[in-house]
């Protein structure tokens, strides 16, 4: 039986400058490179298929299969492209795991490289994000004059270059294809597949990409064996994650446990839902997963038991929300960054998601009108898995399954604005001073005009949000 | 069916916000140190043109926006029409339009932050700037931006200061950070370095180190309050049978 809590990936993230090389190798940093380089490639990648890694980058898929379909009598160059552009609502894991230990995520990309007969790794990283870009290109810098990067890698023969590359704000470059497009230089726009990234993806070259966080988990697995990886988790989704918890708990943050730890636990482990407040709803892995509610608090969260409960794991992010706050009110807000992340291409995610918000919006308004919600779910289910990729799903997933968990609440938009429902001010996570009105102080025989009414708090930014870039 | 055609067809395709960069405006600060920068980025790939973004990055380091002036220069550099290159540069939110201040204030309103009080800062800042969102002050001094979620749900609600992390915010903290950034005081990011200014930003963000890697913390609070649960209790992950490899 393993403990509740197994930091790996997290467990130098408190030391002093942890983002050095000293310091990861201090703690058995690079031994994995070593003794995959002391492999033939195909028994790296045998290794990390046999520890059961899964993508940590939402959709699961098995790592080391992935790395076995890059085809070895492609002629042309092979690529790693590493995704750093971590962007779903909720899913901040690869973020501090880049600023705090990017070596882990180097290494994990020689490693790669290695396995799949690449010499020339990516590493994207979203550009919002300067301090972690300048930690990740201090590692590289450091792991080139250690040997570590550049050629004959610790004498092995094995030669290996890592770019950095910084985006531009696009949270559709987290999609794979549209990354390399991005990476490319063009607008980050997915792809239609067949063929795959492994058959032509950068410069239409066989390429593999992965997650960061699914990277950073190699190198232990090389150092520990793929035996001591599965002796974590569940038989299905074995090893260690990254859990992230953010929201209405009293100490939101980063969690690294097996998979199938149950929410209730994680929950616990966060501090409970913040004092004098239930849970309302969460997300299980990001704002593109169904939202699930207090009766699945004790879900294992693993890939399979988050599926059969109707959602899915995702990023493995926890939204926690508390039952202060608008449940149309947040699935408006999620929409609507989904319109301004749509990246166009798709008509029924470009449309839909347009026309989503109108209809959210007017019932967050409380001027919704009598088969309003069952527009929305006809519109859902006319967008839903019609694009080049699952943006479009993402909405759909939270729009519907709002929808089914909290119906009423929808239907009061056909009557009642959702922040007298739910004054918005309660959500907040500092304390709001509302404005009194201020106290009329006049003698009894001068006239008082009657005080306006107090007027209704405004939904907050809505409609005044600009287009993409148009900012500034 | 009744009422008017508004009351009949309420819904408007709404693309707000399209359209190019400021043609208007065609002054420039690109050098030939600029230009040999740019095709400094555009060696550091295998295809000139990956090297898109980060020169755009750095146009608006020199240029404090996309100027017309580091267009021509990108479509030169890599051998697109300058069509091609604002097909690019307008598609990506961090590429602006028009200038950004010395320092540009990014505020999450996305659902999360939005709800535990990212649109109450948005408000607050900009009525203390005295501007709308997707506005700069007159000065220059500060531009203030509605962005997307952040990656830092954990430090909800979250505004950034030149693309540097300022956690946990609120009216208060940002009064103190606005105020000390107009009276030139130094300020930290939570987690990064000093806030300099946009534009050095963007300059690290289009590839040219500043030598600040070592500033602030390893980590926030949040992400290490797992480690420190699992401390706490004696938690670790299982050792490896026969111990870890050497």
């Amino acid at each position: 039986m393993t403990d509740t809590l197994t930091p790996i990936l997290t467990e130098t993230w408190d030391l002093p400058q942890s983002w050095r090389l000293a310091t990861y190798r201090n703690h058995g940093g690079y031994t994995g490179l070593r003794r995959a380089l002391a492999m033939r490639p195909g028994a790296v990648i045998d290794e990390v298929k046999a520890s059961g890694l899964r993508g940590r980058g939402g959709a699961g898929f098995p790592t080391g299969l992935k790395w076995s379909f890059i085809p070895q009598d492609n002629p042309n160059p092979k690529y790693v492209v590493v995704n750093g552009d971590e962007s779903e609502p909720g899913t901040c894991k690869d973020i501090p795991l880049l600023m705090a230990c990017p070596h882990a995520v180097v290494e994990g990309a020689i490693i790669a490289c290695y396995a799949v007969g690449a010499h020339r790794a990516f590493l994207y990283v979203r550009g919002e994000v300067v301090h972690v870009i300048r930690r990740v290109r201090a590692a590289v810098d450091e792991a080139y004059k250690a040997g570590l990067l550049g050629k004959d890698i610790l004498g092995s023969g094995f030669s290996c270059d890592i770019t950095v590359h910084v985006g531009a704000g696009a949270y559709i470059c987290g999609e794979e294809t549209a990354l390399l497009d991005s990476l490319e230089g063009r607008r980050g726009q997915p792809r239609l597949r067949p063929p795959f990234p492994a058959v032509a993806g950068l410069y239409a070259c066989p390429t593999v990409v992965n997650n960061v966080e699914s990277l950073a988990s190699v190198p232990s697995i090389l150092k520990n064996g793929a035996a001591w990886y599965t002796s974590m988790g569940t038989e299905k989704s074995p090893g260690a994650t990254i859990y992230s918890v953010s929201g209405h708990v009293v100490t939101p943050g980063q969690f690294e446990a097996p998979l199938g730890i149950t929410f209730r636990t994680l929950l616990e482990l966060a501090g409970g839902v913040r004092t004098g407040h239930q849970l309302k709803f969460f997300t299980p892995g990001g704002s593109s997963t169904p939202i699930l509610t207090a009766e699945h608090l004790d879900v294992p969260l693993d890939y399979e038991s988050v599926a059969a409960a109707g959602s899915m794991l995702g990023t493995k992010a926890m939204q926690v929300f508390d039952d202060t706050v608008s449940v149309v009110r947040t699935t408006l807000r999620w929409v609507q960054f989904y319109q301004h992340e749509s990246c166009g291409k798709c008509t029924p995610c470009r449309e839909g998601s347009y026309w989503l918000v109108q209809l959210l919006k007017r019932l967050e308004a409380g001027q919704g009108q009598e088969g309003d919600i069952e527009k929305i779910l006809d519109i859902c289910h006319q967008v839903g898995g019609r694009s080049f990729c699952t943006l479009a799903d993402g909405f759909v997933a939270c729009v519907t399954s709002a929808i089914e968990h909290f119906r009423p609440e929808f239907e009061a938009g056909y009557h009642t604005p959702a922040w007298e429902l739910l004054p918005y001010e309660r959500s907040a996570k500092f304390t709001v001073a509302v404005p009194e009105p201020a106290p009329v102080i006049a003698p009894a025989i001068v006239e008082v005009a009657p005080a306006p009414a107090p007027e209704p708090a405004k939904p907050r930014r809505l409609g005044r949000r600009r287009g993409k870039g148009d900012a500034a | 069916m009744s009422g008017t055609s508004e009351d009949r067809h309420p819904f408007v395709s709404d693309y707000a916000g399209t359209g190019g960069i400021d043609e208007s405006d065609q002054s420039t600060h690109i050098t030939e140190t600029t230009l040999a920068e740019m095709r400094e980025l555009a060696a550091r790939y295998p295809q000139p043109r990956s090297a898109l973004v980060p020169m755009l990055h750095l146009v608006q380091s020199v240029d404090g926006r996309v100027s017309p002036a580091g267009v021509r220069a990108c479509a030169d550099i890599v051998g697109l029409t300058p069509a091609q290159v604002l097909g690019v540069a307008t598609f990506y939110s961090m590429f602006k339009r028009r200038p950004a201040g010395v320092h540009h204030i990014g505020v999450c309103t996305t659902a999360l932050c939005a709800v535990m009080g990212g649109d109450l800062i948005l408000d607050h800042v900009c009525h203390k700037l005295g501007v709308d969102e997707g506005e700069t002050t007159p000065d220059g001094q500060f531009s203030v931006e509605a962005v997307e979620c952040n990656a830092a749900c954990d430090y909800a609600p979250v505004m950034m200061v030149d693309w540097e992390f300022m956690d946990n915010m609120t009216p208060e903290k940002a009064d103190k950070i606005l105020d000390d950034l107009a009276a030139d005081r130094p300020v930290n990011a939570d987690r990064g370095a000093v806030i300099t200014s946009w534009r050095n930003s963007e300059r690290v963000l289009a590839g040219f180190s500043d030598g600040r890697a070592d500033e602030g913390p390893p980590a926030g609070e949040a992400s290490v309050i797992g480690l420190r649960v699992a401390k706490w209790h004696g938690w670790q992950a299982p050792m490896p049978k026969g111990g870890a490899a050497k």
